[in-house]
């Protein structure tokens, strides 16, 4: 790079300098950073409310939390993970930096409402803390009327507010997202061209604008029956509480889909590259993610078999909840084909992606259990449901998230993590999860409640081993830290393209510059194609 | 990335070709959006449906405590208000400075016209112990507090989007005085009218469904 090459031709990281140029940039690449900054914070918070909870479980007694106490412990843990880490994860941190360079933009079409995205998660998340520090949450995070709306005397109206602003930028991502891949797709790129990366972040946002402003104006109502009597919620004026839970499973039902379609994406990306072939069945992978976001908007009901609702809309909704299978194992058959005959390398992404496949195997076919209407009745609110959406958003979406992190880490910041580290964490979390929320399978189908901070004696044994688990996934997540942080101050520099995959971003220099390409790129070739795609580049120093 | 043989407009954006994929792009985000706000709305109207169908007796006798000559009145102010609008995007297209600037400020003013009358109708509400609370008249059917907890939601949200459109029309009115807009520029004139219309449909239907369903034969 000659001295002499503008501001928009170094690299987004070096220019310009300061605090200010980062808080006010439009660079969908800094503010990716700004965004992994935050829900990194947030994972802390979360997890240290996690760390709470399954410390309080080692001992059948409620001795260390209150069961006042518990409740906002517990309240705290899922409104952060979900809406403050979970749901931003991957499409605001590596879809914002990724999706404009895989598909050849310059930026996303609207950089300042990008921007803005981020200030709006801020203060969402910084009303919400204002009700954390003011008394807490009691009500779960699913705020469930008549409790949330007249019983609950803490701030569920700020937590409302909190969660209701987080979910404009939410939306805001979504809708940025949509407009660029149709407007700014640069020559070539061709729909059938897209990673299947952007395809998956194509119907996480078709989600994200369809679903979000449900629930937000949900728990608007909410917040609005408790602050000035205008709800709709109220059992004494002839309100249905019920009605809250068809609303609010409207939008959060697809939010699962939310965390794990980009995870999907992810995994899709990273068993091509880290297999070397093309992807099996390009247009049956894409198509699965729109199937998985629309049948998702069809079965929020099976949260609702035990909440009065008619047995035969039960019925309907129980048989287009097993139709969401169908998709998803589409995609994981696809995956293992690929994988097949393929030239796998044992790098760290390889480590996350093989883990994602385990725990979301597991986790799918467990959500199949639940959406079977006879014996949700017998699972309902036990720990059997902890482990299986444990299992989906954390096994699924955060190893997915951590994969991915992997996987372009070097792109976003130039360096190289140490291999053998990444390898190790992957494995720690592996089967820390698994020993944290396996044994919660079989306590649940024992009859262990959710949310009891107390529980009978023969529980014990299953909950110490969960608690166990939780350490060693709790060590495995801060070793992650740990290594990506020193591999900023001491790793090597980053190739290009180190592990010799295809795709646009791997055509510019790590880290990318400003303006991501100094020519406008013209795209000539289908996705994943590995027979001509260059060499790792690993080794070479 | 500017190439030797084009020059680029002044208002094009560096993350842009050209104006016609600018232009493209803020409308689309503008239907994106708009899709948004149905859903947005689309949560109260699916209550509206649900307990409309619960109480249908009490929302009748509710409706009937509706001033339907303001209401009528106020749906008149926001049509015509499109219609300016329609006709201040056609002056930008146009270049028409004059033009531009006399429609934006006329749609201003219907619509502030529209929350005026708004206020008067709340007022009478408040009067008439009409609004829900502790001061609700108890003597009055179950369900019908729903009815006005969801009329004030409804028009209430939709009244504050009416003070965004209005703000927005501040900032595009200034500009069009200045004269940013012309042939070669107008989508942010193009963008805020389609919000405009939007909001403007929300009423189109909040008017039947509040106001006038039912109230035949009485």
């Amino acid at each position: 790079m000659s001295n002499e090459a503008s501001v928009h031709e170094q690299s987004y990281l070096g220019a310009p300098h300061g605090l200010a140029s980062w808080l006010l940039t439009k660079d969908h690449k800094r503010i990716a950073i700004l965004y992994l900054i935050s829900i990194t914070i947030f994972f802390a918070v979360g997890g240290t409310f996690a760390a709470m909870i399954r410390a309080e479980l080692v001992t059948p007694q409620g001795d260390l939390l209150s069961s006042d106490l518990y409740n906002k412990v517990f309240t705290l843990h899922g409104v952060i993970m979900i809406f403050f880490f979970l749901i931003p994860s991957i499409p605001a941190t590596l879809g914002n930096f990724l999706l404009p360079i895989m598909i050849g933009a310059k930026d996303l079409a609207f950089p300042r409402i990008n921007l803005l995205s981020w200030y709006i998660y801020v203060i969402g998340a910084t009303v919400t803390l204002a009700a954390v520090f003011n008394g807490g949450v009691d009500t779960g995070w699913t705020f469930y009327t008549p409790y949330s709306s007249m019983s609950s005397n803490t701030s569920v109206t700020t937590a409302a507010l909190g969660v209701f602003i987080t979910g404009f930028s939410s939306i805001l991502t979504g809708f940025n997202f949509i407009v660029t891949l149709h407007r700014m797709r640069a020559p070539g790129m061709t729909w059938f061209r897209l990673p299947l990366f952007v395809w998956a972040q194509y119907a996480t946002s078709l989600v994200m604008i369809l679903g979000t402003p449900v629930v937000a104006i949900t728990v608007l109502l909410v917040a609005a029956e408790r602050a000035l009597h205008l709800g709709i919620f109220d059992p004494k004026i002839g309100g249905d509480p019920v009605l809250f839970q068809h609303l609010f499973w409207f939008y959060s039902h697809p939010a699962v889909y939310i965390m794990i379609l980009p995870a999907m994406g992810v995994v899709s990306e990273l068993v091509a590259a880290m297999s070397r072939k093309q992807i099996f069945g390009y247009s049956f992978v894409a198509f699965s993610s729109l199937a998985i976001a629309i049948i998702g908007f069809l079965v929020w009901g099976h949260h609702l078999f035990v909440s009065s609702q008619s047995i035969y809309a039960g019925l309907v909704f129980s048989i287009i909840t097993m139709m969401v299978a169908v998709p998803s194992a589409v995609k994981t058959f696809n995956w293992t084909a690929t994988m097949y005959k393929g030239a796998i390398s044992w790098e760290s992404p390889t480590f996350w992606i093989f883990g994602f496949m385990g725990l979301f195997l597991v986790g799918g076919l467990t959500g199949l259990f639940l959406g079977a209407m006879g014996l949700d009745i017998h699972l309902t609110d036990t720990y059997f449901v902890v482990a299986h959406f444990h299992y989906i958003m954390v096994g699924g979406g955060v190893m997915g998230f951590l994969g991915g992190l992997h996987f372009w880490w070097p792109k976003m910041t130039g360096k190289m993590y140490n291999e053998t580290a990444g390898k190790i964490a992957a494995m720690l979390v592996f089967f820390g999860f698994n020993a944290t929320f396996f044994p919660q399978f079989i306590v649940g189908y024992m009859g262990m409640p959710r949310r009891y901070h107390a529980y009978p004696p023969e529980f014990q044994f299953f909950n110490v081993l969960s608690s166990a688990g939780a350490v060693l996934l709790g060590i495995g997540y801060t070793m992650i830290v740990i290594y990506l942080i020193y591999s900023l101050i001491k790793g090597p520099k980053a190739p290009a393209n180190p592990w010799g995959a295809t795709g646009l971003e791997w055509k510019i220099p790590s880290p990318p510059i400003t303006h991501n390409f100094s020519e406008m790129p013209v795209v000539t070739e289908e996705a994943y194609d590995y027979q001509h795609a260059p060499a790792p580049q690993r080794g070479v120093k | 990335m500017s190439t030797p043989t084009t020059t680029r407009h002044p208002k094009l954006q560096e993350h842009f070709y050209n104006m016609d994929q600018q232009l493209e792009a803020s409308t689309l985000g503008m239907w994106v959006f708009l899709v948004t706000e149905v859903m947005f709305f689309g949560g109260l109207f699916m209550a509206y449906i649900v307990y409309r169908h619960m109480y249908p007796h009490a929302w009748v006798e509710a409706s009937h405590e509706l001033n339907w000559q303001l209401g009528g009145l106020n749906t008149m102010v926001l049509i015509v208000s499109s219609l300016t609008m329609a006709l201040a995007v056609r002056a930008a297209m146009l270049s028409e400075k004059k033009q531009q600037v006399f429609y934006l400020l006329t749609t201003m003013a219907l619509g502030t016209v529209f929350l005026v009358v708004k206020f008067f109708e709340y007022k009478a509400k408040f009067e008439h112990h009409l609004v829900p609370g502790p001061h609700f008249n108890p003597a009055l059917e179950q369900g019908m507090q729903i009815f006005f907890s969801l009329y004030f939601m409804m028009t209430g949200i939709h009244a504050a989007h009416m003070v965004i459109g209005l703000g927005i029309m501040t900032y595009i009115v200034i500009n069009a005085a200045k004269g940013t807009y012309n042939a070669e520029y107008y989508g942010p004139v193009e963008v805020a009218g389609l919000y405009w219309h939007f909001v403007d449909i929300v009423w189109i239907f909040l008017f039947p469904l509040l106001y006038l369903l039912g109230r035949h034969g009485a």
